[in-house]
């Protein structure tokens, strides 16, 4: 299948264009706090990760958007050192302090384990332990068993594990999966609150797309390589956007089509620097 | 006379020493899901006899050898392999036929073969003891000392790893507490039962239990009651010890089990 690329050749500048819009001045002047230059990651021989760029700097919020399969996890895994990537390097800053909700946790039914307990992992204290759980909504919970939280609590559960670590970067793969809409909205303004009295910068996986939009500072669309990334308005309107998420010529929003399966070379220079109109 | 005189003074702390241990690997053992990693790790101990038998050194010398080899081997594998039951069921068992194999080829030498495979805890010296509770409290060290981050890693690699933790070093130090407490315990319950001495108590504080801690330490406990009813078992019927004990082990997991089913269902 072809990218409607040529059906749209009015697309404003998309795409690895690295100015985003909203962001915060001095996320743009300090160092970054993370940085990964030309990553490659196999798995079982496939490549699941080629030559991915990537850079967070504090008190931004970046949100990684791609359909299933497409890397998401495997590059927050290389960020936060989970896997070493085989080629490629990655940079932290070194006080880089990551509060992470990974995406699953393998919680052993066989490990008795309280909402309280599993916080204090984090090394906090125990007024701490339970102002974090009010702040995720779920304060009545901490003599809870981890294994007997419905869904969405048990993500709030992981978010307050996340914040107690006092984080200068949140690495959140898909923190909003199972919460209710005042939920997913909560959250979104929690993430906002956070960033500015913490200073925090934020990476996300994220499939709300529409909130996404609003809520980041910058995207980043990634279907085993980053298609495209930069301010969301910019990235909305990018070819290699629409094709990903099927807003192509029916203009529905078609959510995780494939139709993008790669139309672009893959080892040729990005496509979008290459076919960008000029304005 | 001294209270170590007695053989069943010295088996009774012999099992206790080792059960202190044991309690909280095994938890960490059923919580990972590695009781085939355990069972590689003690039955390359009767290859470990084998080669102390070779060598003239003591036999918990050469089964703490093997059994580090085998849990390093296993340990070093790619991660996945973990997850392989049936791989390292070829391990463990391969190991243990192995270990027969050459344990009898070195038939001149006249060996207690069955002391090896169920244990000999009523022959314990005041040595055995001595080197028993050395390696079970460097095993309870280890465990003490990496208490948090083990229990981060077995929740969450890629947490443990977000926190500065690597799920790889502490896979490292389990497998080398692991192969402390198969030294301990080979004589105590031998190397087909010492899975066994590992699982059955954390399964019985699991009834129980409402943190990892408490699981723990219950399982200890749980351990200890099982060496003491076990020895009295053996004492009383003149019932092989290592046996009796895992046999005694099971008992209390099936009390605790049946008494926590009735009470769930009272309560609900
Ligand atoms: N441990 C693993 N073993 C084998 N394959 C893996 C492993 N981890 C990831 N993969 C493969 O790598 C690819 C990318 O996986 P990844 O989890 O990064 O996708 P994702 O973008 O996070 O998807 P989702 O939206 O479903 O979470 C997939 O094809 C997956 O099958
Ligand atoms: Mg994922």
């Amino acid at each position: 299948m072809t990218a409607p690329r040529s059906a749209a050749p009015s697309a404003p500048p998309s795409a690895r264009v690295n100015a985003p819009a909203r962001q915060p001045a001095a996320a743009r002047e300090s160092a970054p706090l993370i940085a990964a230059r030309g990553v490659c990651v196999r798995i079982e021989g496939r490549t699941v990760l080629r030559d991915v760029d990537l850079e967070i700097r504090p008190a931004e919020i970046v949100t990684i958007l791609g359909p299933n399969g497409s890397g998401k996890t495997t590059l927050l895994r290389a960020l936060i050192g989970a896997l070493t990537p085989d080629a490629g390097e990655i940079r932290r800053s070194p006080d880089l302090r990551v509060g992470h909700v990974p995406q699953r946790l393998s919680l052993d039914r066989t490990m008795p384990l309280t909402v309280d307990r599993f916080l204090a992992l984090s090394g906090a204290r125990r007024a701490a332990r339970q102002q974090a759980l009010e702040r995720v909504g779920i304060g009545g919970r901490a003599g809870a068993m981890m294994a007997a939280l419905s869904g969405g609590q048990f993500q709030r559960a992981l978010l307050a594990h996340a914040l107690l670590r006092r984080p200068n970067l949140f690495v959140l793969d898909e923190p909003t999966q199972g919460l209710d809409q005042p939920g997913v909205a909560a959250f979104y303004r929690l993430i906002e609150d956070l960033r500015r009295e913490t200073g925090a910068a934020v990476l996300m996986v994220s499939h709300d797309l529409h909130v996404v939009m609003s809520a980041s500072d910058r995207v980043i669309c990634l279907n085993g390589h980053v298609c495209c990334s930069g301010a969301p308005h910019v990235v909305a309107r990018a070819p290699e956007y629409r094709a990903l998420f099927g807003l192509g010529t029916q203009g529905a929003l078609a959510l995780y089509r494939h139709e993008h399966d790669h139309s672009h070379a893959h080892d040729g220079p990005a496509p979008a620097r290459e076919e960008a109109p000029r304005e | 006379m001294s209270f170590l005189d007695d053989f069943m003074a010295r088996a009774a702390l012999a099992g206790i020493g080792l059960s202190l241990a044991a309690g909280p690997l095994g938890c960490l053992v059923v919580w990972r899901r590695m009781a085939y990693f355990g069972d590689a790790v003690s039955h390359a101990a009767v290859l470990g006899v084998a080669l102390s038998l070779l060598s003239g050194a003591a036999p918990m010398a050469g089964v703490l050898v093997m059994a580090l080899l085998m849990a390093a081997l296993v340990a070093a594998g790619p991660e996945r392999l973990l997850a392989m039951d049936a791989m390292l069921g070829v391990a463990s068992h391969a190991a243990l036929a192995l270990g027969l194999v050459a344990v009898t080829l070195l038939e001149g030498v006249r060996v207690d073969l069955m002391g090896y495979l169920f244990g000999d805890i009523l022959a314990v010296s005041r040595a055995d003891l001595v080197a028993i509770w050395a390696a079970s409290a460097l095993a309870a060290a280890v465990l003490a000392a990496r208490w948090r981050r083990m229990l981060l890693a077995t929740l969450s690699e890629d947490l443990a790893a977000a926190e500065g933790v690597s799920p790889r070093v502490e896979k490292w130090w389990l497998a080398l507490a692991l192969a402390l407490l198969t030294a301990a315990a080979i004589k105590v319950v031998g190397a087909l039962l010492i899975t066994a001495l590992l699982i059955m108590p954390a399964a019985a504080a699991r009834t129980l239990a409402r943190s990892p801690e408490t699981m723990a330490l219950g399982a200890a406990a749980a351990g200890v009651a099982a060496t003491l009813g076990g020895l009295r078992a053996s004492w009383l019927w003149d019932a092989p010890a290592g046996p009796a004990v895992v046999t005694t082990a099971a008992a209390i997991l099936a009390l605790l089990g049946a008494a926590r089913a009735l009470l769930g269902r009272r309560a609900g």
